[in-house]
Parts: C-alpha cells; sequence; structure tokens
C-alpha cells in the first residue's frame, strides 16, 4: 500500500527519465532531474538536523519552486509555500506562526528576506542542489515516516485577520490524487496548462497527478490571463491538453471572443471550480470544443483540494446554476441542518465532509480546529470526525448537490476564498479610520468597503496593499458619514448593500 | 475623446486609488494592472461605453496608458 506521496516519483521514474515532468518558458526539469535535485534538499536539510517541522519554500512560481518542494518531503519535513507578491506585513504574520529553522529562496527572494526580520537559516535552491544525495539517510528517514505525517502547510484567509495555515498529510493528498485522476481521467499523455498559485491547494491537482503518470505540467506565464489570445496561443503552443483554472480565466477567452481568432487545438479536459461557472460562457466554450470533458469541481482547502465533482453533460437555462454533484469516491457528505439533524432531501443544509481528505487543521490554532472539525452528530458511537464547511447546498431532482450560500461572511472572489472580517480588520487598523463595513457585490464580483473617519482614501487604498494580498484588496472603496448598525448593534450588511446599490 | 478620457480615469481611480493613471503609460510594462484589473476593466469599459472589445484589441499596447485605452474605445464607438 502506498503511504508516501513521493512513491508516485520513484515509481514513475524509471519509466520515463527523461520526459520533462515541470517546465515553464525558462526551465524545463526532467524527472530524472526532479528526482536528483528533491533528494539532494533532502540529503541537505537532514544533514543540517531538520526533520518533522516547516520548512518555507520562498520562491518564485518556477519548476524549482515545485521540485523544493518534493525535497522537504524526503527530508521528512513539510513545506510552506509563500508568495513573492504577498505584501511584507503577512508574510511576517505568517512567519511569525510557524517559527521556521529554515527557509528555500532563489536568489531573488533571498534580498526580500531581510526585511521580514527572518533570522534563521536560509538556503539557496541552486546551492542545494549541488549536495551530495545521501540516500541510506533518505531511506532511513522514509522508514520511521507515516502517511498520517504532513507534508505541507498552506495559508487561507482568516476571519480574525490572522491567516489560518491548513497542514495536509500524505494519505489525504494520495486519496485525492487517486480519485481525482480516475474522476477526469488522467494518464501519461496528459499535459497540464497550470494557472493556479503554488501557495494553495489548488495546484495539487497538477502536481502529484504528473509525478503518478510521468505526465507534464506547464506554468503558463501570469501576464497570459490578461491577454486571451496570448493565452489560447500559449496552450496550442505547448499542446496542452487539461486545464483546472478558476472560471474568470476561462470566462475571459469566452467572453471576448477569442475564439473567433484563435481555437484551443489539442485541449481536451477542462476542469474548473471555486465559483459558478455562468452558462452562456459554458456553452460557447462547448460550441468550440463539442468533445471535451468539462467538469465542475469543489471542495474546501480543509478537505485536501476538491471534494465533490460534476461532469456538465446536459444543456442549461441560462438562470440555472451547474450543479456541484457528487461527493469522490471514498469521501462523504452530509448536508446538516441548524439542528445538527440530516437535512431532508431537496431542503438545505450545511455540507459537512467526512473521510480520509479530512486534513489535519489549522496549524498552531487547536480552538479554530476544534470549531469546524467536529464529532459527527449522526453518529454518537464512536468517534468521527467530519468538517463543516459553512457551505449551504442542497439536492436537486438528480440527487446532485447545488451550491446555495454562505453560513458566514466569506466570500469567494476571483476564484479566491477570503473573509470579509480579515479586510475590515485591516482597514479599521489604518490611523483616520473609524468604523468599517465590507460587502460583496455578487453580480459584478466586487468587495466594496465602507468606513468613516477622516482617512484619505489614497492612502487607506496604499496602507491595505501593504497588508492584504493583491485578491483581498477592495474594488471600491467608500467614505460615509455614519457606519449603519442594526438595533443590537451589529455593522448593518444590508444596508450598507442598499447604498451601493442606490448609487 | 476628452470625455471618454476622463471616464477612464475615473474607471481606473475606483481600481487602485494609489496610483497616478493621468501619467503613468507602463501599466502593463510595470505590471501595475494585472489580469484582475484587465478582466474588471474590460467589464467595466464594455458596460460604460456600450461597446464590445474584441479579444484582438486586448493586448499590452492598448492597455499600458489611460490615452491608450481612450484611443482604443474611440475607435471602437466609430465602428
Amino acid at each position: 500500500m502506498q503511504t508516501n506521496v513521493l512513491e508516485y516519483l520513484e515509481q514513475t521514474l524509471p519509466r520515463v527519465p527523461d520526459k520533462i515532468a515541470f517546465a515553464d518558458d525558462q526551465t524545463q526539469l526532467t524527472f530524472a532531474q526532479v528526482s536528483q535535485n528533491a533528494r539532494a534538499i533532502g540529503s541537505a536539510l537532514h544533514a543540517d538536523g531538520l526533520s518533522g517541522e516547516p520548512v518555507v519554500v520562498f520562491m518564485e512560481k518556477s519548476p524549482a519552486a515545485i521540485n523544493a518542494f518534493f525535497g522537504v518531503i524526503y527530508a521528512g519535513c513539510y513545506y510552506v509555500p509563500l508568495d513573492v507578491e504577498m505584501p511584507a506585513f503577512r508574510i511576517e504574520m505568517i512567519l511569525e506562526q510557524l517559527k521556521p529553522r529554515a527557509v528555500i529562496c532563489d536568489a531573488v527572494t533571498q534580498e526580500q528576506l531581510g526585511k521580514f526580520g527572518y533570522t534563521g537559516r536560509y538556503y539557496l535552491f541552486d546551492e542545494m542542489i549541488r549536495t551530495p544525495v545521501d540516500d541510506a539517510a533518505l531511506a532511513q528517514i522514509r522508514a520511521k515516516q507515516l502517511d498520517i505525517d504532513p507534508i505541507y502547510i498552506v495559508f487561507t484567509s482568516g476571519s480574525t485577520g490572522v491567516p489560518k495555515g491548513i497542514l495536509a498529510c500524505h494519505r489525504s493528498v494520495i486519496d485525492y490524487i487517486e480519485n481525482l485522476s480516475e474522476t477526469l481521467g488522467f494518464n501519461s499523455e496528459t499535459v497540464f496548462g497550470n494557472q493556479t498559485p503554488l501557495y494553495f491547494d489548488a495546484c495539487l491537482k497538477e502536481l502529484y497527478p504528473t509525478l503518478k503518470f510521468g505526465a507534464t505540467t506547464w506554468l503558463v506565464p501570469k501576464q497570459c490571463f490578461s491577454f486571451p489570445i496570448q493565452l489560447v496561443e500559449y496552450l496550442n503552443a505547448h499542446r496542452i491538453n487539461t486545464v483546472c483554472w478558476v472560471v474568470s480565466a476561462l470566462t475571459m477567452i469566452s467572453a471576448t471572443g477569442t475564439f473567433k481568432t484563435v481555437k484551443p487545438e489539442t485541449l481536451h479536459t477542462v476542469a474548473f471550480g471555486s465559483e459558478v461557472f455562468p452558462v452562456k460562457q459554458y456553452r460557447l466554450w462547448r460550441e468550440v470544443l463539442p468533445d471535451a470533458k468539462f467538469t465542475n469541481l469543489y471542495g474546501p482547502t480543509e478537505a485536501t483540494g476538491m471534494s465533490c465533482y460534476y461532469h456538465v453533460n446536459r444543456e442549461f437555462e441560462d438562470t440555472e446554476a451547474i450543479p456541484i454533484g457528487k461527493p469522490f469516491r471514498n469521501t462523504g457528505i452530509i448536508l446538516l441542518d441548524e439542528h445538527d439533524k440530516e437535512a431532508a432531501f431537496g431542503e438545505p443544509g450545511e455540507i459537512c465532509i467526512r473521510g480520509t481528505c479530512l486534513t489535519m487543521g489549522y496549524f498552531g490554532q487547536p480552538d479554530k480546529t476544534a470549531e469546524v472539525f467536529t464529532q459527527n452528530p449522526l453518529q454518537t458511537r464512536f468517534q468521527e470526525l467530519i468538517y463543516r464547511t459553512g457551505d449551504i447546498a442542497h439536492y436537486n431532482a438528480d440527487g446532485d448537490l447545488v451550491f446555495v450560500s454562505r453560513k458566514d461572511y466569506q466570500i469567494k472572489h476571483m476564484g479566491h476564498r477570503i473573509e470579509l472580517g480579515e479586510i475590515e480588520i485591516n482597514c479599521g487598523l489604518f490611523d483616520g479610520v473609524e468604523f468599517v463595513g465590507c460587502i460583496y457585490d455578487k453580480v459584478k464580483g466586487k468587495i466594496v468597503l465602507f468606513y468613516t473617519g477622516p482617512a484619505e482614501k489614497a492612502a487607506l487604498a496604499a496602507y491595505l496593499k501593504e497588508r492584504l494580498p493583491r485578491y483581498m484588496q477592495p474594488n471600491r472603496i467608500r467614505q460615509i458619514d455614519e457606519m449603519p448598525h442594526t438595533p443590537n448593534g451589529k455593522l448593518d450588511r444590508k444596508a450598507l448593500a442598499a447604498r451601493y446599490e442606490a448609487e | 475623446m476628452n470625455e471618454i478620457r476622463e471616464t477612464i480615469l475615473e474607471i481606473l481611480q475606483d481600481l487602485h486609488e494609489d496610483v497616478d493613471f493621468e501619467n503613468e503609460d507602463k501599466l502593463i510594462d510595470k505590471k501595475i494592472l494585472d489580469s484582475f484589473d484587465i478582466v474588471t476593466l474590460i467589464s467595466e469599459l464594455s458596460n460604460e461605453f456600450d461597446v464590445t472589445i474584441p479579444a484582438d484589441k486586448i493586448i499590452p499596447e492598448n492597455f499600458n496608458s489611460a490615452d491608450a485605452l481612450a484611443e482604443m474605445i474611440a475607435a471602437l464607438e466609430d465602428e
């Protein structure tokens, strides 16, 4: 039985040592190079006494960064990808939580590291990969590893203003990769075009199936996602046949009439998720790729990647939502009503997930973890955990799950999961800001921030750029005289929404 | 033309309150506008001016400055 994600690499290596595994326009790494580099990195970390602890990978998005992840796992540690474009304040907050003893960086990020008050060791990727491989030591590490040991931490928005680090183990990732691959039909011919950043679990979809099947992943340059013709030309040039993208990337191509100029030639598998794919746009894609497989994916990071899938295989009305479908094999979904009872068929309930896919919760935050990873209330006779997603859904007549809404103020914006509370708290810390309220205009996809106080709008916007990642920046900032509150003193978001609508 | 430019400046200012869009002419080259912004801009410009911005106009040169954007929109309105 497979107990370690690196077995994917080790089993594939003898089959296709010289095939390209991970590539971008600058670098192409073969499976042999990936293996050699990863074992060298593992040996280097081990030689310095690192074991069973977080190792930060602070590198530009590149094949090398991915390679570093596997090196960290070889050392028996778990990787924490940090984004170069993350604001310094956020990186400091994450480093403060992790207190890592080692950071892997590249020539560019090495210089930035000094700014964050980080005093631990740092390693340059290019130097690490020259470390002689100590196979005996790596074998000893492997012999002690269990499939319940963590392999990564990714950070997600936290409503208290502090990002939460979610840990996942080998077993959850293997369970996910096996079932995702079966569902989407990945194989050795698969050529992925990666869009999602490496600091989210979304990139698991490409990283581990590439190792498992001896497939190839191209990291599509970020600028392509601004210019649709360039993007499709890139797919064709690299013979990319499989993409798992956020909806906005697909919509940008179809809505601008790109297909009149250039059509994807090799693409046959299109997965999307995190947001609703407008039916009108889906039809444009279907028209140009009638034989392709289109799959809607749904899942929270807390349950390792994606949990549910729906193969879009029928016509939809313009106003109809594409369902999130059914859980992957070996994943269970229960819908709980507000009394913790199973919702009647067709009635809305909170999506609760059970299975091997459940992650290990939030790093260093047992209280936060216990709030949402709880005993299954339908099971009182033995211990069984569920993850409460906060997403409300119901079953349609076909028995497919359909997303309805959120229980709280978490939103999905351009494929990113954001707590409005985190934006409000950060904004409230700025001098001259008194009250803050944030709403999300779902129709236009805009985060709208209202505040009271003398602070200048431009200065506030500049401040938020230093504190919050790009995707959390408000799209509209409105200075108002008085913040509306409900009779019991809570922020009245409905009044804010009404005010915004009246603009 | 001036009116178009003014409206575009307002839309841009809403995207980034802290950027000098009046004078900046390397919005793409300097990575001031990213793919989020481009997507937003396309939808707002289409709504505001009631034009369709075709894919072959969505190229870096047309998005580098308020002037370039205004010229593109003016040309589309004339069509």
